[in-house]
């Protein structure tokens, strides 16, 4: 009987968990299906349409850089918050190989492999807070927030 | 001597306990005979008493990271080649010998290449590998297991009798947690897999486990360590011999827990700083050229058969 109880106490919590994350994402949601439709119906010129445009080419002076450097097997900064639309690039410093891979599944982003002064570059188009990792580290962690 | 290495819980009234601090961090050419579960030891070059009679004898490579190349490492196929060489030119021929892993550094097509062709050179009647976490993170495994994983289960794990010998290889690189911590998995499937695989085996079977990622924690800071190898020892731990192979760390680091015998192979490729002795694991820093031959090397095992005896020499690459 303990331990039906302690398990009715998990499927309570996971379903907590669960439905604080249908929250979120249902926050989310709008946000997200403006900048699409913003991009879908480019009606109207401006650096809005351009800056949420998919195409990899299309770089606006609008659009910002941030960079996040890996030395000693560490992110830096950890965590960084950039607009919607930022490119962000990643340096591999160490003598490793390392990766910054989105936790999401599936993952928004995959660096793969970074050998030594490779760049690995993202355009975040929506917003959210992305946890990433090192896939041969997996204890590197930081996160990227968009907003 | 550092607190991680002197973990040995053993109660049986032998002391080797005190033996073991004064030869953990020893360097090269140190003889490790194993007789009945305790260790002796002799200078290399004086190991001949307890090499001889062997029955078999058989070898461990460890990280060579083909494809890395930085600094005083530029040559890691060269240092490979010559732990290799070292392993053929021994005056007992190995029959086996174990590669436990990183085999690549970047798991590139052409690095596999090269360590087909450099294994290939080995005069043992078969070579064995398990993968280290260079060899999987790229694509999964998949390039490694096609070529290098033949015949093994899972995501590379196999094991095989060899002259009374039961070999296991484990796998700890491929299922590794994103964020939670740096350690290796071996996994539920897996350890199941082990349990059967051990179960119908006598308790005087000597077995021999190599695994990428050491299976015991010396330094869970920087992932050199398993979550889950206590229940893979929890297994083993009614046999008479167990001899654990890692690599991983790129240096040796030997402990004795009761019957059980662990240790670390140095790499042929590069060394690594001492657990907590630099701000980051990975290649050392300042490393002189003429200095380096020294830091890397390979690993003989010799098994007498009928004295539950296991000999592990370490020699480097001067």
């Amino acid at each position: 009987m303990q331990r039906f109880r302690l398990m009715n106490v998990y499927v309570a919590a996971v379903l907590l968990l669960l439905a604080v994350a249908i929250a979120t994402v249902t926050s989310l949601r709008p946000t997200r299906a403006d900048a699409t439709s913003t991009n879908a119906d480019s009606i109207s010129g401006g650096d809005a349409v351009k800056l949420s445009s998919n195409s990899a080419s299309t770089q606006t002076k609008a659009t910002k850089q941030a960079a996040v450097a890996i030395d000693d097997f560490k992110f830096t900064p950890r965590e960084l918050s950039v607009a919607v639309g930022d490119t962000v690039t990643w340096v591999n410093h160490d003598d490793v190989p390392h990766t910054a891979t989105s936790k999401d599944d599936p993952a928004a982003f995959d660096s793969k492999a970074l050998d030594t002064d490779d760049k690995y570059s993202f355009t975040f188009t929506k917003p959210g807070t992305y946890r990433y990792y090192c896939k041969v580290h997996t204890h590197m962690t930081g996160s990227i927030i968009v907003k | 001597m550092p607190e991680y290495i002197e973990k040995d819980q053993s109660t049986d009234g032998v002391n080797r306990r005190g033996f073991l601090k004064c030869m953990a961090w020893a360097g090269a050419g140190v003889v490790w005979a194993m007789k009945d579960g305790v260790l002796q030891s002799r200078a290399f070059g004086d190991d001949t008493a307890a090499l001889s009679g062997a029955d078999f004898t058989f070898a461990q490579v460890s990280d060579s990271h083909v494809g890395f190349n930085k600094g005083v490492y530029g040559d890691v196929v060269g240092t490979f080649q010559l732990a290799v060489a070292r392993i053929n030119a021994l005056a007992t021929p190995p029959s086996l010998v174990l590669h436990t892993g990183d085999l690549t550094h970047l798991s590139k097509p052409k690095e596999f290449d090269t360590v087909a062709q450099i294994m290939k050179s080995a005069k043992a009647q078969q070579v064995l590998y398990v993968p280290g976490e260079h060899d999987y993170f790229v694509d999964g495994g998949q390039q490694y297991l096609e070529r290098f994983g033949r015949g093994t289960l899972g995501t590379g794990w196999q094991s095989f009798d060899y002259k009374g010998v039961h070999f296991v290889g484990l796998v700890n690189v491929a299922n590794l947690s994103n964020g939670k911590s740096a350690l290796g998995v071996l996994g539920n499937e897996q350890l199941a897999w082990l349990q059967k695989d051990v179960a119908a085996l006598g308790s005087s079977t000597p077995i021999v486990v190599f695994a990428h990622v050491p299976l015991w924690t010396i330094y869970p800071e920087w992932g050199w360590g398993t979550e889950d190898a206590a229940q893979a020892l929890g297994y083993l731990k009614r046999f008479g011999s167990v001899t654990i192979l890692n690599g991983h760390i790129h240096q040796i680091i030997q402990k004795v827990e009761g019957k059980m015998t662990f240790h670390t192979a140095r790499s042929t490729a590069f060394p690594q700083p001492q657990p907590g002795k630099a701000e980051s694991p990975g290649p050392m820093k300042n490393v002189a050229a003429e200095q380096l031959r020294g830091m890397l090397g390979m690993t003989s095992v010799n098994y007498v058969q009928g004295h539950g005896a296991l000999a592990v020499v370490d020699a480097t690459l001067m």
